[in-house]
């Protein structure tokens, strides 16, 4: 990544506007799909692993308690 | 310090203490990631050259690192697990191989992605792609043997065995863009030199590089609280735990 | 130190006699491996360009897939009637007489594979320089299948879903994939593989080395 020449004075954010943002200089396509494609995956995971955690639990109950009968 | 060590191969002693590990990891995850996103997103200024396109490395690096990082764990398990036979490395490395396939896919995915307006391409035949691809294919072959056994500590074991053979790709990923002339660019950060690249934009990165590894220990940590209840269901500990 | 070499001689001759009784194994991966090659003149024309392109890549493909198929084979029926236990119970190093019997897939079926490629190549009019190339990474190439493939066949011995062992191998062999299809392109062009004959030979050592002490240990999981 080249030292950005461009920011050695600028103190903070081109991007203040939310236009800017959305568009992203005109890559909003790519920039916004990698985002999203990743937040879905990371998502996926987390509520996946939770997911399991209850069915686990529920397996095990419902066992002990056929066992109990 | 022994004693500390061994009492984590204690399963009940690892569920426990699970609980509040992943709970601090998953509020470290989300000030990470807020900070982060932030900071990648809106304060640091766009590229000289790539515009606003290079923000896809705030996803890209901590994915690819984290997908490394997380074999170099399975396989770390999986030898502790060979060798001394631990109950506790056979679950961390099972439960670890979906969440470093993910990381693996949202690597390869969001530098598709970037290539495409940096390269003009999508995709290219060189060292790093394709040493990262098969990782993904040892990510989900090792998946796929896991599954295939009926027994999970044989599978564990099998699957260590896998794993160890798959560890030689990881130099091959980690050292590609030194050893061959290759389209994927050189290494920017490293332990002991200066950074060649600017601190607004090498903050964020950090704070994502921790978001990624809070994020894994707390999915790790979930995943590993069920497989301890299965792998331990017939024990006194769980069945008073469930009824509870 | 002699009877080490005599136990491996005789698991040798156990598997190679075994194997050429039963030899079906042994010509359904040949004629597998023929087909595969012959399939691609047949669909793009025997002179066509794109022929002349992709055939450094034909030969090491097929090699590949025959391998997978024919690796099953290697341990499955000892596995199945026991005598793989009796072999992990003796007294011997199991290392050394899982090496005997990968050695014996080798003999098997790679060398077949090698001999025909080369007669499938004059048959295409390959150019000797390619035939060269290719003989050097096959025979480089199909003893690394041979180590790396029986450790994935000792793990997956018997589970169901049979493509599990290919799926386990073709990340793995990619790398000898690509190496060895360089090496092909550059003699076609008239450059030097020495480099590439390196990498493959480095390779070769390695799983040499490595291959029989991960058989020995997958086995021995897989016993327990």
């Amino acid at each position: 990544m080249k030292y950005s020449t461009t920011n050695v004075i600028h103190h903070g954010s081109k991007n203040m506007s939310l236009n800017n943002f959305l568009s992203m200089g005109g890559y909003a396509v790519y920039v916004w799909s990698a985002y999203s494609i990743s937040f879905i995956v990371l998502f996926l995971n987390i509520i996946i692993a939770i997911r399991n955690e209850h069915k686990t639990l529920n397996e095990i109950k419902e066992r002990l308690q056929n066992n109990k009968k | 310090m022994y004693k500390w060590i061994h009492q984590f191969g204690s399963p009940k002693y690892f569920y426990d203490i699970s609980f509040p590990l992943s709970k601090w990891a998953a509020i470290i995850c989300a000030i990470c990631f807020i900070s982060g996103l932030y900071g990648g997103l809106v304060l640091a200024p766009a590229d000289y050259q790539q515009g606003d396109s290079f923000r896809i490395i705030y996803l890209h690096v901590p994915s690819a690192w984290m997908s490394l990082f997380v074999y170099l764990i399975m396989a770390f398990s999986g030898a502790v697990s060979l060798i001394w036979r631990i109950k506790i490395t056979d679950i961390i490395a099972r439960a670890s191989a979906p969440i470093g396939a993910s990381f693996t896919f949202i690597a390869l995915v969001t530098g598709a992605i970037w290539g495409k307006p940096m390269w003009g391409t999508y995709w290219v035949w060189d060292a790093r792609l394709t040493s990262e691809l098969i990782l993904l294919f040892l990510y989900l072959g090792y998946i796929a043997l896991q599954s295939a056994f009926d027994d999970k500590r044989i599978a564990a074991r099998a699957g260590a065995i896998l794993a160890l053979i798959g560890v030689v790709n990881i130099p091959i990923i980690h050292y590609s863009v030194e050893w061959w002339s290759t389209l994927h660019q050189g290494p920017t950060i490293s332990k002991f030199d200066k950074p060649s690249i600017h601190l607004t934009m090498l903050i964020p990165l950090l704070l994502m590089v921790v978001a990624f590894k809070t994020f894994y220990i707390t999915t790790l940590l979930i995943r590993a609280r069920s497989e301890i209840l299965d792998y331990e269901c017939n024990s006194s500990w769980v069945k008073k735990y469930v009824i509870k | 130190m002699l009877e080490y070499i005599k136990i491996f001689y005789v698991i040798l001759k156990r598997d190679l006699t075994l194997i050429f009784r039963e030899k079906t194994d042994l010509i359904n991966s040949l004629v597998f491996f023929i087909i595969i090659i012959l399939l691609f003149p047949l669909t793009f024309g025997l002179k066509s360009e794109i022929l002349n392109t992709i055939i450094s890549g034909i030969f090491w493909i097929s090699a590949l897939l025959a391998t997978c198929l024919s690796l099953e084979a290697v341990f499955r029926s000892d596995f199945e009637d026991g005598s793989i236990e009796q072999l992990a119970l003796s007294r011997y190093p199991l290392i050394l007489l899982v090496s005997a019997k990968i050695l014996a897939h080798w003999i098997t079926f790679g060398i077949p594979i090698i001999i025909t490629s080369l007669v499938l190549g004059i048959f295409l009019s390959l150019s000797s320089k390619i035939m060269m190339a290719l003989f050097i990474t096959l025979i480089l190439g199909t003893p690394i299948l041979s180590l790396l493939g029986s450790v994935m066949a000792v793990l997956t011995i018997g589970l169901r879903g049979g493509m599990l062992l290919s799926v386990l191998i073709l990340p793995l062999s990619m790398p000898i994939l690509i190496f060895s299809t360089i090496a092909i392109q550059n003699a076609a062009s008239g450059q030097s593989i020495i480099a590439e004959t390196y990498f493959l030979a480095g390779i070769l050592i390695l799983a040499i080395t490595l291959a029989p002490i991960a058989t020995a240990s997958a086995l021995r999981i897989r016993l327990s």
